[in-house]
């Protein structure tokens, strides 16, 4: 990897930022509802309205307010909640947290499940546990977030019915409780995801398998548990990185859905509660950090890739 | 055509794919007419009544025959999935012809811009989108198509860069044709076949998009029986009467998986690696 790479890489992410910051503005500004009227009522006077415009600077042109808005939101102030009153962006912030909180814990369980399980359909390609094993992961892809989510809702609250179906408690405040509240939202997001990863790593892992380094290992008469955790599992594993990284932004959209159907107070139902209630400041901090979020997520893990493999480089 | 559609259910997948798109394109043309009552009629005493002979599907909440709702609801769900992903397409698929026949400095800034809007979460994109259009079924479609327009555009850029350095596109441009000649009337049909791919793959998605945005209540609004909805509305009642959560749900994942299987048979049978 080389430096001027990484500058590269680095310099697409600020512009993807600046776009994404372009678009979210772009988007809520023609939002049909007028941001004095919201904060004064229906019954506000034309005086009140204009002096509250003014101090809003909702009378400057768009590209001095787009100005304004941008410097601020780089400070991390994304103005103050239509709905509350209160300051966004602390708020964005905490239900981030919780929101990467699941989407971290469901990765973990993902990648526990889903390599050994891609791997072990790799071994048995073409047997009948492999044919399974495709079936479950196709249907896995093929079906939208809330589907399997509220089947899963249906089916995990009958099987475990001492676990809280919907609902969240802060790991601070008793770790247990939360764990329990997290526990079916998290079981969710890992089968839709284990559908994704479990079919790279068992694509992944048949290439290598065919490798002449394998061939090479196996002729060597390395025991096969040193082949397959050495050389097939370190090498298939690679790709999926980046499976897993892409996973992360579709997370972050499928985990609007999971905190709706589970009540979790994480970012994706605070976007959608702004949404609702067309509060412009919350909509605008909720989108940015969210695409922000995933603009770094998908830089890491370009990085990490090209430190892992020392074959890449990119000029 | 008929070579095609034989290459393509060679594989049971592909047979099973085609089958089910057309029994969906039957009850999307005639699914009102095969239903056994109307979507919107209710019965009390049927209130919650499980599947039978009186409603094969169960009822729902409101006594209205499940299957009914399905059937009349196809046309909801399916058509609009289906003119998102065209409208999505075709917007994607002109950018990305424009972009490969432009080159260099502006080709970098339009993929360049078009990675960065890509970077945007597809729900995420069209939820902003549909929070600044309302909501509404018209507007979801809207949403979703320009959610898909970035996708489209890369995979026909990639193609079209090859098409750009053939001798009948020099040839248009020694002709001195326009630019909107050349990207329209001689490179984008030479980048058809893997748009169709691709496009007929993103239908699977925009089915799952658009119920998800009418699950979120943005997308298709009561009383229409567009299959998110009802599983929306169907929720509240799930461990009483999971057959009107049952249905629908499956209504979409059979609809998706459909689309999927035949965009995957169109990929194999359209780049055959061995019999060429």
């Amino acid at each position: 990897m080389s430096l001027a790479w990484l500058l590269r890489r680095l310099l697409l992410m600020v512009y993807t930022v600046v776009i994404v910051s372009v678009l979210v503005f772009a988007i809520t500004q023609a939002l049909p509802a007028d941001a004095a009227q919201t904060l004064l009522g229906e019954n506000a006077s034309p005086e009140a309205l204009a002096a509250v415009r003014t101090r809003l600077g909702l009378d400057d042109p768009v590209w001095l307010q787009f100005a304004h808005w941008v410097t601020r939101a780089a400070t991390g102030n994304f103005g103050v909640s239509m709905r509350t009153g209160l300051p966004v962006a602390p708020e964005m912030l905490t239900a981030l947290s919780r929101s990467l909180l699941l989407a971290a814990s469901a990765l973990v369980v993902t990648l526990v499940i889903a390599v050994p399980l891609g791997i072990f359909a790799a071994l048995r390609q073409g047997r009948a546990a492999d044919t399974m094993t495709s079936i479950i992961a196709y249907l896995g892809v093929s079906l939208p977030e809330f589907v399997t989510a509220t089947a899963l809702a249906l089916l995990l609250t009958d099987i475990l019915p001492w676990l809280p179906a919907t609902g969240y408690v802060s790991p601070l405040e008793d770790s247990g409780l939360a764990l329990r509240h997290l526990a079916l939202p998290i079981l969710t997001v890992s089968v839709i995801l284990i559908a994704h990863v479990m079919r790279m790593m068992r694509s992944e892992t048949l290439d290598v398998l065919q490798s002449d380094y394998v061939r090479a290992a196996r002729l060597k008469g390395l025991p096969e548990r040193t082949v397959l955790v050495r050389h097939v599992m370190r090498n298939a594993l690679l790709p999926v990185i980046t499976i897993v990284a892409l996973d992360v932004g579709y997370l972050l959209g499928g985990i609007i859905v999971i905190e709706e159907i589970f009540a979790i107070p994480g970012i994706g139902r605070a976007l959608m509660i702004a949404i609702t209630t067309r509060d412009l400041p919350s909509i605008q901090a909720g989108a940015m950090i969210m695409a922000v979020t995933y603009a770094i997520t998908n830089t890491l893990a370009d990085v990490v890739y090209a430190l892992l493999d020392r074959r890449i480089r990119y000029d | 055509m008929t070579e095609l559609l034989g290459r393509m259910i060679r594989k049971p997948q592909g047979a099973i794919g085609i089958v089910l798109l057309v029994v969906l394109g039957a009850i999307c043309l005639l699914g009102p007419w095969l239903a056994p009552y109307g979507p919107e009629k209710m019965d009390f005493l049927g209130r919650f009544r499980a599947p039978g002979w009186q409603n094969l599907f169960g009822a729902d909440q409101f006594g209205r025959d499940v299957l009914s709702r399905l059937l009349s609801g196809a046309r909801a769900t399916v058509p609009m999935a289906l003119t998102a992903t065209l409208a999505g397409s075709a917007m994607g698929a002109v950018i990305g012809v424009a972009s490969a026949y432009l080159g260099g400095k502006t080709d970098e800034l339009i993929m360049r811009t078009n990675d960065a809007v890509m970077a945007i979460p597809g729900l995420l994109m069209a939820l902003l989108l549909v929070s600044t259009l309302g909501n509404g079924a018209g507007n979801a479609v809207v949403a979703i198509a320009i959610a898909f327009a970035p996708g489209m555009a890369r995979v026909t850029r990639s193609v079209a860069l090859a098409v750009r350095n053939q001798d009948f596109v020099k040839a248009a441009v020694a002709r001195g044709e326009g630019a909107a000649q050349i990207i329209l009337r001689e490179m984008l049909p030479n980048v058809m076949g893997p748009i169709v791919i691709e496009a007929t793959i993103r239908v699977s998605f925009a089915v799952m998009l658009f119920a998800t945005l009418s699950f979120l209540g943005l997308g298709a609004q009561p009383p229409a029986s567009e299959w998110g909805l009802m599983v929306a509305d169907a929720r509240q009642y799930m461990h009483r009467a999971p057959w009107i959560l049952i249905a629908p749900s499956a209504a979409i994942a059979l609809s998706a998986i459909a689309f999927n299987l035949v965009g995957d048979a169109l990929r194999d049978a359209l780049n055959p690696r061995d019999d060429r």
